[in-house]
């Protein structure tokens, strides 16, 4: 009979405790934010798109050298000797044309490692999460600027100016070793006059090992 | 005695009928929205917000909308006649006991001597609509839902009489009408309205075995077993769509509503204005009757949002060995009092 009362007494106050915890909250305020109405203000350093300010990109590679999943596609064109392509906001000079710079959001595990390498700090994670698409390949987010003409054409310049280079420099190859044949046959008849009857043909080894 | 405001001829039966349809009606609508707040605010979410504008009032409307849509699904198996009939007998069955509550000092459907056992009488056919949904529908959750709804209803129902009963032994009539005339006035401690609840002691303990009782009667939490989602996938109800679906809904909180509405009169004075002559009539009547009885429907689903289910075998247990006894020792215990005081 105690025990009953006492189990009672257990239930009825365990039963009322609860209930005053739910009434606590049904008075309490909600935690509820309206989505589409209003936005959760997000912290600064969220992970949640990235962005690159492609005008500070001096084309490094080493945001896409460090990404685990490979999922930053960089190529670059040097940029022609007639062009100034001018500095980044950091001070760095910006040697090639980013003719591709595609970041593949879908494959992105936003891990932030390509964010800290970048030595001009243009990649970087922006607040940003609603982009999701019906197409993967949307994912993809193309940041160069330059258009495909400009490609082209920049890409067409860069190869005529290594043909270029690549001529210049079979041409200073040419004259070096034209240089040289001369040098050798001078240095050869010198050596002929010094030693006039002595004819040691040992002695005469060019230093520049031509034949 | 009761002032009609309406005498007896086919238009008037009609009304009759259609006070209590409209009644219920618009409470169903506010009580799945305010349900679905409650669950919300107790949560701390918000519920519903976005329908209707404020609040989300007009989020059961939508519902109901969509339900009107809904395919009339009828399993190849299911009796089908009996199937579609289920739906609509438990809602008559509800519905029909709303005949004898008293909503105002001058509105009562149907003024009988006999109310209280004819409301008894009629809510049990509700268990005969849940066993008949269960079984026709020709389902396993189906049927284990409408047996165990049977069990519980079945047991249920004698703490409930009981409980009823001792507020019997003291009125000494079975007319809610009556009933809650005797309540009038305040009179209690110079102060307190003649409420039963405030009357006798005793009549408190019935208050709670009652109030249990009816929790189990209107399958809430923590006696929802019938439709236990988690276990029974929605338990009678599970094979029905669209319409018929949203009729066992609709008889569900109407059963809440009555049996809270006859709690309001058996315990706490029906209609009379809690302050004595301040705030009564027709008008006010009505208002503070409804108010008793949203105040207890709001209890039961507070407690649903508290207490998690009981398991079957714990729920008979309650009821056969703690709530029958009681409710029986505490109806010699209010007969006694009767005599002495
Ligand atoms: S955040 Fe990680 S996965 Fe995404 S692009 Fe950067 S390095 Fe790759
Ligand atoms: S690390 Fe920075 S500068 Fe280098 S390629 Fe990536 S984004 Fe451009």
């Amino acid at each position: 009979m105690v025990s009953a009362f006492k189990n009672s007494w257990i239930t009825f106050k365990s039963i009322f405790t609860g209930m005053g915890v739910t009434i606590r909250h049904f008075f309490g305020p909600s935690v509820t934010l309206q989505y589409p109405d209003e936005r959760a203000v997000l912290p600064k350093d969220t992970r949640a798109k990235l962005y690159v300010n492609i005008d500070d990109c001096i084309g490094c590679n080493l945001c896409a050298r460090a990404c685990p999943v490979n999922c930053i596609d960089i190529e670059t064109v040097v940029a022609t000797s007639d062009v100034d392509l001018g500095k980044t906001s950091t001070g760095n000079p910006k040697r090639f044309w980013l003719t591709r710079f595609d970041i593949d959001m879908a494959k992105c595990m936003y891990c932030d490692l390509c964010v800290h390498p970048c030595p001009t700090f243009c990649i970087y994670m922006v607040p940003e999460y609603e982009y999701s698409e019906y197409d993967r390949t949307n994912l993809i987010y193309h940041f160069s600027n330059l258009e495909p003409a400009m490609v082209a054409e920049v890409k067409e310049k860069a190869e005529k100016e290594a043909a270029e280079k690549q001529r210049q420099r079979e041409e200073m190859m040419r004259k070096k070793a034209e240089e040289a044949k001369i040098k050798q046959m001078e240095a050869k008849k010198k050596a002929e006059e010094n030693n006039s009857g002595e004819n040691d043909a040992q002695s005469s080894k060019p230093e520049n090992g031509d034949p | 005695m009761t002032h009609y405001i309406l005498n007896i001829s086919p238009v008037a039966i009609l009304v009759h009928a259609a006070i209590p349809l409209t009644i219920i009606l618009v409470y169903a609508l506010v009580a799945i929205w305010a349900e679905r707040k409650v669950a919300g605010f107790i949560q701390d979410r918000l519920g519903p917000m976005r329908v209707g504008g404020w609040h989300g009032w007009a989020q059961s409307i939508a519902d109901l909308l969509k339900l009107i849509q809904k395919e009339d699904i009828i399993p190849t198996d299911a009796s089908r006649f009996l199937f579609k009939f289920a739906p609509f007998m438990m809602f008559a069955a509800s519905y029909a006991a709303f005949a004898v509550i008293p909503f105002s000092s001058s509105y009562i459907g149907s003024n009988i001597n006999i109310g209280v056992f004819y409301l008894l009488a009629v809510t049990s056919v509700l268990t005969l609509s849940i066993i008949m949904a269960g079984w026709a529908s020709n389902n396993k959750w189906s049927l284990l839902g409408g047996m165990r709804s049977a069990a519980q209803m079945v047991s249920y129902e004698i703490p409930t009489i009981a409980t009823v009963l001792t507020v019997i032994v003291v009125t000494g009539s079975l007319n809610l009408m009556t009933i809650t005339e005797m309540q009038s006035g305040n009179d209690i401690l110079g102060f307190l309205p003649n409420w039963f609840i405030f009357q006798n002691p005793f009549l408190i303990v019935a208050f709670v075995i009652f109030f249990i009782s009816i929790l189990a009667e209107s399958h809430r939490v923590p006696f929802d077993l019938p439709e236990s989602e988690s276990e029974l996938v929605a338990g009678y109800q599970t094979e029905y769509s669209g319409m018929r679906w949203a009729m066992f809904m609709l008889a569900e909180y109407a059963d809440m509503l009555l049996l809270s509405l006859l709690g309001a009169t058996l315990f706490f004075g029906g209609w009379n204005s809690p302050f004595g002559d301040f705030m009564s009539g027709p008008f006010w009547s009505f208002f503070w009757f409804m108010l008793k009885g949203l105040l207890l429907v709001f209890v039961m689903m507070w407690i649903r949002w508290t207490l998690p289910r009981y398991r079957v075998d714990q729920l008979m247990h309650i009821c056969w060995s703690i709530l029958i006894p009681l409710s029986f020792i505490n109806l010699v215990l209010v007969a006694l009092w009767e005599v002495i005081f």
